[in-house]
């Protein structure tokens, strides 16, 4: 539903501009009089508070950068001086790092709900596979920044993760020592991993300038997955939306302050305060939280693929746990055509919603499982909530289309709404 | 926080691993006593660091950690500086004084240290350490309080999110302090130069007892002067040298908070008398 553009320049020089660069029709198409379902609710608003984490991620991090030094025998020094001697920087130092933790809840939550009201169908697919880009390069973009400080898990999660692509069979190798720029991680991969996650922030930026574009062609999906059928189905972006995401961001802003000047350090790890040593491997190395499910999956491969029957090994177990890593991200790329229901919110799916809420069990269960140790029954589970996460994409989202009955859907968003209120209304008289 | 080992003692290098399995195996053999948790000034929200309690133990440091632990990101000049152990800069000055700092750039190569010099190192270089203390150079000190801590199991340590408690650094220095035995278990092997410590990651620490009771003499009789109490102090003081700026740190906090509950106060506001005649 490409609405019609409501802008009319309103002197000459907007005019000017408007025949030459709509950039102010653009930004009054997206900002100010986009029609927006009336009936978003508070999952929605994660979309507004992941730009402004970006923009809050980029504006310390370019401050940080003027202080940082990316060398091998200078870079923790460097950070422990901007938090002890720098104005201001044991704050943005602070609010980079959790900042960092905020991002991710954000992206997390808006992910599972696009995942539970179809946002990901016809015809909003672009949507969504420019929102997993964003996602792969916010990945990057945090690991790489990680290893900066350089402490022993910068510098052990640096090791461990580029060797993940020393498992692809015949060039493993080399592209290891490609990455890494030696047979280490040493200065050379400082340096590289400083550079990228200068640029990657911006690519990151590009890309949601695309994904808000691919947004507004088809508008935005919303809790009944019933498209917009007319003006009564809408309100204008601003002011209903811009009132209702700022409220929203600054209550997102209170745990983010809570952590960063009363308890800063407290979902990183001791270990980055002592300085990389190559020589000392730490006892445990763990990423970040938010990294915890992924790292589950990568461990609960434990076991080698052969043929049946013989001892020929064709997937060894690191390769495997390789294969499982990229693969629960790959999955993502294919959820628009694996889902085959015809009906997008969960609300109106009674199976579709166990199976849903089974896989956000089964994540958050990863995340647990990736900070143990792996053995003894927690291999055996992780195992099981890594099956069930390929399971759901690729077997129970095309058989449930198939298989499942779907609520009746309501005729429109206005009639959602009004059925709503009618259920409220009798229990309010009764009152 | 609750930690796990890498699974990827494969993926590291065979050495690390191999090193990293022998230690494993040791520690597993005995069990670690429950951590004592200490009631620090500095914990949570509303922590402050107590000026003497960071006088003692910079007494204690400098009278005993600093004969073997450098500290290199500490200037004379932070021990005047507000929030920490707040001497006068005369007293820096004095204490700067009776240090000598190598300086290529000085007739004779070294000259007094000022209150902007680093706290000097007890070591020429990390061999010269290595040799002085059976085979391992001491960790430096600088940030060690919060690059160590204590095991909090799920779901003990999802409080401390609540609590805003991050001193599992200070409680591990407290229990490494006081936890040294006389004597190892008897199917305890300890190499020669090592003792045997509860709380440390092995067991077998190569760092002698560095404390015992009356060591330090602490002004007046009001602070005794126990092992226990050391180590409270010097946690405490360790803690300060790590993260100087706590206090500003909290007391910042709770202007932005309060800045940004009202401020969600007022857009709540907003948004229901914005929406008063939407139906949604």
């Amino acid at each position: 539903m490409a609405t019609k553009s409501t802008y009319s320049p309103s002197n000459a020089f907007t005019r000017w501009v408007d025949s030459r660069l709509p950039i102010i029709r653009f930004t009054y198409d997206t900002l100010i009089d986009y029609p927006t379902p009336k009936n978003l609710n508070y999952w929605w608003t994660m979309g507004a508070i992941l730009a402004g984490f970006l923009g809050i991620q980029i504006v310390t991090g370019i401050i940080l950068a003027m202080h940082y030094t990316p060398n091998a025998d200078l870079a923790f020094e460097s950070v422990e001086l901007l938090r002890r001697d720098i104005n201001w920087g044991r704050i943005l130092q602070g609010a980079h790092a959790t900042g960092s933790s905020m991002f991710f809840l954000a992206v997390y939550i808006h992910i599972f709900r696009g995942l539970f009201y179809g946002s990901y169908k016809a015809p909003r697919e672009v949507l969504w596979l420019l929102g997993v880009i964003i996602f792969v390069l916010m990945m990057a973009t945090a690991f790489l920044g990680y290893v900066l400080p350089w402490g022993q898990m910068s510098f052990w999660a640096a090791t461990v993760i580029t060797q993940i692509f020393q498992a692809i069979p015949l060039v493993g190798e080399s592209i290891l020592e490609w990455l890494r720029g030696g047979f280490a991680v040493g200065n050379p991969a400082l340096n590289r991993f400083y550079s990228l996650h200068y640029l990657l922030p911006f690519m990151i930026a590009a890309v949601v300038l695309l994904h808000i574009w691919a947004l507004h062609v088809p508008g935005n999906n919303n809790p009944t997955g019933v498209e917009v059928k007319s003006g009564q189905d809408t309100v204008p972006f601003h002011p209903y939306y811009t009132v209702k995401d700022t409220f929203a961001f600054v209550v997102f802003l209170i745990p983010f302050a809570w952590f960063t000047f009363f308890a800063p350090d407290i979902l990183g790890h001791p270990d980055n305060y002592i300085p990389a040593n190559p020589l000392v491997t730490p006892e445990h190395i763990v990423p970040e939280w938010y990294f915890l499910p992924f790292y589950a999956m990568l461990r609960a491969i434990n076991f080698n693929v052969t043929i049946p029957f013989t001892d020929i090994v064709l997937i060894n177990s690191k390769l495997g746990g390789v294969i499982a890593f990229f693969g629960s991200i790959i999955v993502l790329f294919f959820v628009p055509w694996l889902d085959r229901s015809p009906v997008r919110s969960g609300t109106f799916r009674p199976m579709f919603k166990w199976f849903f809420w089974l896989l956000v069990i089964a994540f958050v269960g990863l995340g647990y499982l990736g900070a143990q140790k792996p053995e003894g029954i927690y291999v055996a589970i992780a195992q099981a909530a890594t099956a069930y996460y390929f399971i759901y994409f690729l077997i129970v989202l095309p058989v449930l289309g198939r298989i499942e009955t779907p609520r009746e859907l309501p005729a429109s968003i206005s009639q959602s709404v009004l059925d709503a209120a009618g259920d409220e209304a009798p229990s309010g008289a009764g009152a | 926080m609750a930690v796990a080992p890498s699974i990827f003692a494969r993926l590291v290098p065979a050495i690390a691993g191999a090193l990293l399995a022998g230690g494993a195996a040791l520690a597993q053999e005995q069990e670690t006593p429950a951590f004592d948790q200490q009631s620090w000034t500095f914990a949570g929200i509303f922590g402050t660091y107590d000026r003497n309690q960071l006088q003692r133990g910079f007494q204690v440091f400098r009278q005993v950690c600093a004969n073997c632990h450098s500290a290199d990101l500490l200037a004379f000049r932070n021990l005047a500086e507000p929030d920490g152990p707040e001497y006068s800069e005369d007293q820096v000055k004095a204490l700067a004084a009776t240090f000598t700092i190598d300086d290529p750039d000085a007739i004779g190569g070294d000259r007094p240290a000022i209150p902007a010099d680093r706290w000097p190192s007890p070591w020429a270089s990390s061999a010269d350490a290595r040799a002085a203390n059976n085979g391992v150079v001491p960790p430096d000190f600088s940030v060690i309080a919060k690059a160590r801590s204590v095991p909090v199991e799920f779901p003990w340590w999802v409080f401390n999110y609540f609590t805003a408690y991050q001193e599992g650094g200070p409680d591990y220095i407290y229990n490494l302090m006081t936890g040294y035995h006389d004597q190892a278990p008897a199917d305890f092997e300890l190499r020669p130069g090592q003792y045997y410590n509860d709380f440390f990651p092995s067991k077998a620490i190569n760092m002698p007892p560095p404390l015992s009771d009356g060591v330090v003499d602490y002004e007046g009789d009001v602070v005794p002067e126990t092992v226990g109490q050391y180590a409270t102090d010097v946690s405490a003081f360790l803690m300060w040298v790590a993260e100087p700026h706590l206090v500003v740190r909290k007391e910042l906090g709770f202007r932005v908070l309060t800045f940004l509950i009202v401020l969600a106060g007022l857009m709540y506001f907003s948004y229901r008398r914005l929406w008063r005649d939407v139906q949604h």
